[in-house]
């Protein structure tokens, strides 16, 4: 993580998701399902310059998750690493990993698709490729793509 | 190995299953001529959830079980009849499936049959899930090569005609690939196979535009239908489709031990002169398909 993000705002306990792409901090809180009253302080730091070009980075206060949370974010930001933070130091560094199954984070693409007809099951897919990210859904078996999968996150 | 198994997708199933399904229905073909007696099915309920029309396939379904001394429910266009508007298909199959020992769906939505599997006890079989996945077409298309031909591995098997929207070839291809054939994809240039069922085949097929390309190689040609609705211009329709129509000049090119096989129904795309010419296959391809389902039937309820 780069020096000058963590001397703005430091936190004391939690995670910082670091080098997420620009404009999809939102997104990565609504995958984590961070999402109206939670309970600790959250902030996000859009465009932020890094060595790497322009990133977004997001901090929760008092709050951790577990690997397998943790790697859903790489569905829409793979690049992202998260910081777990105890006593303001960094004790973990966790690069994000693509699930092997992917359920209920995801709306497939298919309109025709069975999952998008008001059935009483939530939508899963499985991880085809990582580079490029391609996932295929388990009922209509339609492929999506990166870009695909970060307008569908549900 | 199989009983109790749904058949949804035909990559569920491995090579040794699709063989030994093979090895099944061999031994059904005289009792699907009527030439045998065979009523390993007494006391089994077959229910037929067709949320689509498809005589066809609804039909050879109900002959297979017969042929083998079961009996059928029908639940044939059921928002017409039984089934009240804005059940879900979950309920729908979970009351069907307390009625009956299997259930062989056909849906309008992609990955119908995989939901209704989730939702069933008792074996489900796809018999056409939308544009998705028919497994049954491609078992018994794979039985045809196997029963005419001797075998698939090593075979030039060509795939003609709409293989951009064709699903019948797509999910053919990627069987086709993993039991060892070497496929040639023939289309025209705005009708090629996807990207993403290339990726799911191991070896790279050969890609040719014209029928003539491969006329004197392949061993098995699986035409499909260019439908109308794909060009703009009805005139580039005419001229595209007749470019891989199969003629009796055409067939005369081909090798003596070479195969026609065509899912049905046939529009124009095999002249009616190719009928009576012996590289004709594809009503017996049709006739196969019996017992291949009662195959599918008698090893999913485990009476074989
Ligand atoms: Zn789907």
């Amino acid at each position: 993580m780069d020096e000058q993000v963590l001397k703005v705002q430091k936190i004391k306990n939690g995670i910082v998701i670091d080098h997420i792409p620009c404009g999809l901090a939102l997104k990565v809180l609504k995958i984590l399902g961070i999402e109206g009253d939670i309970g600790s302080t959250v902030t996000m730091a859009m465009h932020v310059r890094s060595k790497m070009g322009w990133k977004d980075v997001v901090k929760i206060e008092d709050r951790y998750l577990d690997d397998r949370e943790i790697d859903k974010i790489a569905l829409i930001a793979p690049t992202a690493t998260v910081n777990v933070i105890r006593n303001y130091q960094v004790i973990k560094k966790h690069h994000v990993n693509v699930p092997e199954k992917i359920k209920g984070i995801v709306r497939c693409i298919n309109p025709k698709c069975i999952t998008n007809q008001n059935e009483p099951v939530e939508p899963e897919f499985y991880l085809v490729s990582k580079n490029p990210l391609v996932i295929r859904c388990k009922y209509c078996e339609r492929e999506m793509n990166a870009q695909e999968i970060a307008n569908n996150i549900i | 190995m199989l009983k109790g198994r749904d058949i949804v997708s035909i990559s569920d199933l491995s090579i040794e299953e699709i063989e030994r399904i093979f090895e099944v229905a061999r031994k059904m073909v005289p009792v699907a001529r009527g030439e045998m007696k065979n009523e390993n099915l007494r006391g089994h309920i077959l229910a037929n959830l067709f949320f689509e029309p498809s005589t066809r396939t609804r039909l050879s379904f109900e002959t297979a079980m017969l042929r083998l001394g079961g009996s059928i429910l029908d639940f044939s266009n059921p928002s017409a009849t039984s089934i009240a508007k804005g059940e879900t298909l979950a309920d729908t199959v979970r009351m069907v499936d307390s009625y009956s020992d299997v259930i062989v769906i056909r849906h309008p939505y992609e990955g119908a049959a995989r939901l209704a599997a989730e939702f069933a006890e008792n074996p489900v079989i796809n018999a056409g899930d939308g544009a998705g996945q028919h497994p049954t077409q491609t078992l018994l298309d794979m039985f045809t090569m196997v029963e005419e031909v001797g075998r698939i591995n090593g075979l030039n098997i060509a795939l003609i005609g709409d293989l951009k929207y064709g699903r019948t070839a797509h999910s053919l291809a990627i069987a086709l690939d993993r039991m060892g054939a070497k496929i040639h994809l023939v289309s025209p240039p705005t009708l090629t196979m996807p990207t993403h069922i290339l990726r799911r085949m191991n070896q790279k097929p050969a890609v040719h535009e014209k029928l003539e390309d491969i006329v004197d190689l392949a061993d098995v040609f699986y035409v499909t239908r260019i439908q109308k609705e794909r060009f703009p211009d009805p005139t580039e329709y005419i001229r595209v489709a007749g470019s891989y129509k199969i003629t009796g000049k055409v067939v005369e090119k081909m090798k003596d031990s070479a195969i026609i096989m065509h899912p049905l129904p046939r529009v124009d795309e095999i002249s009616p002169e190719v009928d009576n010419m012996p590289q004709a296959r594809y009503f017996k391809q049709a006739f196969y398909g019996i017992p291949i389902r009662m195959a599918l039937l008698s090893l999913v309820l485990g009476v074989e």
